[in-house]
């Protein structure tokens, strides 16, 4: 475990005194980006972020798992497939299978991992504009019965940030039916799809729920004035309050 | 993890070079060396010689070439560059923590944070190779920061490309923009701003500059030298290749081995992934106090390291060169030193500190080799396999390198220039003056390649990781939160106008100045440091000489008179195609300080209601304009520098933007008050009615001069209607004339302006943002 190195700390207040005792955690891999942001997100949203490094072998006693964005091992032979075999991965592969049902969140390259990891279906290629792209987002909510969006109504819609270079949403018809199906849908795009994913699809959810993945970036979206200029800038705050009302409810 | 071999090359393979060692060039005086072809002229080589008191072995005469070299040495701006250490007031260096000299100036913010930030150049190679010239310079200088003992925490990117619908600029174009992003987002730095400028003068000699900003705790500044004898001296991070070397192949007389490499890249390849676990490294030996001094990898590679180290320091250095990891084994000693591979770094690490820096590497898989150790000899000794090649004193190729004092002269055809004003030229025929016309000018400025919307590349940046960017592009300064308890932060913004340099330097340089400052305080921020990047044509020529020498002259006596101090920069020259240089273009970057981001004030109009105020008056200065270069012209003067009144202008915003009375700011520059407000409109779609009428009365110029003037130490305003007594007041106390031209108006969904045909803001945003897509796709 290691300590992140902030620039100055992100001041919250826990909003309840069930939820500062929960304990989330942050992956950091070689390369990753959005760590500080994923940790802050969470400290916002009342928790405590608990720092984990790829090459750990143990999750500790985190209530919840994040996989942040960034360029984890450059991205250099796919996306996220070196960072599927780090040592901390095989245990949040287990920790999210097992009866317990961990919650993981897969944030962007996070995302990619967790496809990698086959904790999800499908994977991301190249935007079809073959740009990098920086925007603010409209997402709607498909699904809020998954542990990250417990918070939100379906049919809302959000806007939080989207950067990515390889953020096309591809599986073959019988995946994506089958998603649809199972409701496993959990984000779609708004509008202008800003990558071609199939279907819109801008995030999706295992069977059980617990493991969600999404390419736009909730944890850019958690203090007013720091975030999208559209909306009220703290939309994607509701992931990681979900997350903490399914942890103090698993609790109670 | 890393399994590092203490010695990278079997000892039968460094046998294959015929080695030139100290002893051998002491016995053979008369052998040819390559000098002429390193790039040193006879009486520099002949200084060498002197220096030594022998011909120089292979390897050194590679080291005192790349030192000694314009790039590294600022051998013909050096006497000039002297005015920004001497143009200082005590007053000025009060909060400058490290002055220029270091990899990056520090300045203080206050509450024992420091920043430190540099502007430098990566134009050549972004010719020859877009991508990787761009993205290596984001890599440099980004690595100076890391130097000081900062985190990066943002980057900025000016662009000067040659005219937008030549076939060359969209290889530059895509190139650059994509190498900028892959290699930035790839570290985890917002890109919060910079220029895109397209004149024809940049199409066979682009300028791609870049900045880096990064913070720190006082306490955490490291500085490059290598001090205390027996310490150990180590270079980490990439591998050391045959990339980045521009003589190689001179040196192929230092090798009797024909079968190597021989067609190597001169320039560097970038692997932003490497850089970034170099960040994350670095910051974790600086929070352990593993390292004594430190120093990045950049320009001229391990000879400047070693040099800048030993010569810093207080006694020597020995490296024993075989001990470089390398990426080719087949590179001589000389081609070592010169090597300018990306992301490696060299520091000097205290012996009780070894085990704790390799856990350090060892956990970020870096991969790292132990060259030497600091000495008390005063000098710099290199050698292979134990023969040394190198016995140096570090100081005479570090900073004894030989200084110019170019002959310079105002050119002969700058009076023609400059008396060939463009009101009343063959190109201010059928000025546009009836409500059509205006409103068709308008349109054709905001569409036009200087002034249209840049989104289509910033949008290929990322501006949000790491939570902290309270601003970015399109706004007049990029800010960005440095302590998230209080808020305090900084704003930077970088400026340059190659035409009004071209018209006047002396005064164009202050443009610069003025503009980023005015940008900077238009934000709200206090300016605090500049930095600058001077890109000019060759020295050599008596005109350009000149150009710089002016630009200097201008740029250090604004400094002074704006109370803010120089902290490092960057000098380059030689741009230029043929004998045609390119418009002297001294990029200025300014930092300012907001105590809390918060009270940041942004470019765009959102409250329906609110009074639009015109700050500054308005001359008709339109020569070196926008509007004149949409006409094809180029003469006259630029428009007049008013430091006073840039100074009282910044006093005003910023104390707005303190005490709330102002929503919004938007500098006026470029394309004037059309422009302006053109960009608050389009900012969040949100419309207003102005009338020029009393901005007219009191200036005495027509609405087309008014619209479309670039005279500076002016602003918009937007300010609450329960505000506007307190902020008059603020102004009539201040002296400083402002009018209200109108008012917000958040449904219209038009610009409308008196005399001009109403602009629907859909039309506008369309020509606005269409253009970069319509020629880059």
């Amino acid at each position: 475990m290691t300590e992140l190195p902030l620039i100055g700390e992100a001041v919250a207040v826990a909003a309840h005194p069930q939820l500062a005792g929960a304990k989330i955690g942050v992956v950091t891999f070689p390369g990753t980006l959005d760590d500080r942001d994923a940790a802050r997100a969470v400290r916002l949203a009342g928790a405590t972020p608990v720092a984990l490094w790829h090459a750990d072998t143990t999750l500790g006693d985190v209530d919840a798992v994040i996989i942040p964005g960034g360029f984890s091992y450059g991205d250099y032979l796919r996306a996220g497939a070196i960072s599927r075999f780090a040592p901390l991965m095989a245990k949040v592969i287990d920790a999210a299978n097992s009866e317990a049902k961990l919650p993981v969140l897969g944030i962007c390259n996070g995302f990619q991992i967790l496809t990698e990891s086959h904790l999800l279906p499908g994977s991301m290629i190249k935007n079809d504009h073959l740009k990098f792209l920086c925007r603010d987002q409209v997402l709607r909510v498909e699904n809020n019965t998954t542990d990250w969006t417990g918070d939100y109504a379906v049919g809302q819609e959000i806007t939080v940030p989207l950067k990515n270079q390889d953020g096309q949403y591809i599986a073959d018809e019988k995946t994506l039916d089958a998603l649809e199906a199972e409701g496993r849908v959990v984000f779609r795009y708004v509008g202008w799809n800003p990558n071609g994913s199939r279907r819109d699809i801008a995030g999706i959810s295992n069977a059980a729920g617990n493991v969600v993945g999404l390419m736009p970036h909730p944890e850019h979206a958690v203090e007013a004035g720091f975030g999208p200029q559209a909306g009220s800038g703290t939309e994607g705050l509701g992931f990681f309050t979900s997350v903490l009302n399914k942890i103090v409810g698993d609790n109670k | 993890m890393t399994e590092t071999p203490a010695v990278a090359r079997p000892a039968e393979t460094a046998k294959k070079f015929n080695i030139d060692t100290v002893e051998h060039a002491a016995k053979t005086p008369d052998t040819e060396l390559p000098w002429a072809e390193l790039g040193l002229k006879q009486n520099e080589f002949d200084e060498v010689v002197r220096v030594l008191g022998r011909r120089p072995t292979g390897a050194e005469l590679a080291m005192y070439s790349v030192m000694w070299s314009e790039h590294c040495s600022y051998k013909s701006s050096k006497n000039h560059l002297r005015q920004f250490g001497e143009k200082v007031t005590e007053e000025m260096k009060k909060d400058m923590l490290v002055g220029i000299g270091e990899n990056a100036g520090v300045t203080n913010l206050g509450d024992g944070w420091a920043v430190t930030f540099k502007i430098e150049s990566h134009n050549s190679p972004s010719f020859v190779e877009p991508y990787q010239g761009a993205a290596t310079g984001i890599g440099g200088i980004v690595r100076d920061i890391i130097s000081m003992g900062a985190r990066p925490v943002a980057v900025m990117d000016p662009l000067r490309f040659g005219e937008i619908d030549h076939p060359d600029t969209a290889r530059v174009m895509h190139g650059a923009v994509a190498g900028i992003g892959g290699y930035g987002n790839s570290l985890g730095l917002p890109n919060i701003g910079g220029e895109m400028v397209f004149d024809s003068v940049y199409q066979g000699n682009p300028l791609v500059n870049a900045l880096a900003v990064g913070v720190m705790r006082h306490e955490d500044i490291r500085l490059a030298n290598a001090s205390g004898k027996g310490n150990k001296v180590v270079l980490f991070g990439a591998r050391t290749g045959g990339d980045g070397i521009g003589g190689a192949s001179v040196l192929a007389s230092e090798s009797f081995d024909s079968t190597k490499p021989s067609k190597r890249p001169a320039v560097q390849v970038g692997d932003p992934f490497a850089e970034k676990v170099l960040i994350e490294c670095c910051l974790e030996l600086f929070k352990g106090s593993l390292v004594e001094g430190i120093q990045d990898l950049g320009a001229a590679g391990i000879s400047c390291a070693t040099s800048e180290l030993a010569s810093n320091g207080d006694g020597g250095m020995q490296v024993e060169l075989t001990s470089v990891l390398l990426r080719d084994p087949t590179l001589t000693p000389g081609e070592i030193l010169m090597s300018e591979s990306q992301e490696r770094m060299m520091a000097v690490v205290t012996p009780e500190n070894i085990a704790a820096f390799e856990a350090v590497m060892d956990k970020w898989a870096v991969e790292y080799s132990w060259l030497g150790e600091v000495t008390d000899t005063g000098r710099l000794i290199i050698t292979w396999d134990g023969e040394v090649i190198v016995d140096v004193d570090p100081r005479t190729v570090a900073h004894d390198g030989p200084v110019y004092d170019r002959p310079y002269a105002r050119p002969e055809w700058q009076d023609a220039v400059q008396a060939d004003a463009f009101t009343g030229s063959v190109q201010d025929a059928g000025r546009p003056a009836a409500p059509a016309e205006l409103a068709a000018a308008v349109t054709e400025l905001v569409a036009s390649p200087n002034m249209c919307s840049k989104s289509w590349i910033t949008d290929q940046y990322d501006r949000y990781v790491g939570g902290n960017t309270a601003m970015a592009f399109p706004d007049d300064a990029g800010v960005v939160r440095v302590d998230e308890e209080t808020g305090l932060g900084v704003a930077l913004a970088t400026d340059a106008n190659g035409r009004y340099t071209y018209l006047d330097p002396y005064h164009g340089a202050q443009l610069a100045l003025a503009e980023a400052y005015r940008n900077v305080a238009t934000a709200g921020a206090v300016p605090m440091a500049v930095s600058d990047c001077l890109n000019f044509g060759s020295p050599e020529d008596p005109d350009v000489m000149w150009q710089l020498a002016e630009a200097i002259r201008g740029l250090s006596d604004a400094c002074m008179e704006l109370g803010i101090p120089v902290t490092g920069g960057n000098v380059s020259l030689y741009n230029q195609t043929g004998s045609t240089p390119i418009h002297p273009s001294p990029v200025v970057a300014v930092l300012g300080k907001l105590d809390d981001v918060a009270r940041r004030t942004p470019s765009g109009w959102r409250e329906d209601g609110q009074a639009i105020y015109l700050l500054g008056t308005t001359a008709a200065e339109l020569d070196g304009s926008e509007w004149s270069k949409l006409r094809g012209h180029l003469g006259g003067l630029p428009p007049t520098v008013d430091l006073a009144a840039e100074r009282e202008l910044g006093e005003i915003l910023i104390n707005a933007s303190r005490d709330g009375m102002v929503d919004s700011a938007h500098d006026l520059s470029e394309g004037g008050l059309a422009a302006a407000l053109v960009e608050s409109a389009l900012r969040y779609g949100v419309g207003a009615r102005i009338s020029l009428q009393d901005v007219l009365d009191r200036d005495g110029v027509d609405l087309f001069t008014a619209l479309f003037s670039e005279s500076q130490a002016r602003a918009i305003v937007a300010v609450p209607r329960s505000e506007e007594i307190r902020f008059k007041d603020m102004c009539t106390a201040r002296g400083f004339a402002h009018v209200r031209i109108g008012v917000v108006d958040a449904e219209s969904g038009v610009l409308e302006i008196n005399g001009v045909e109403t602009l629907s803001l859909d039309a506008l945003r369309e020509a606005h943002e269409g253009t970069l897509p319509k020629y880059f796709g």
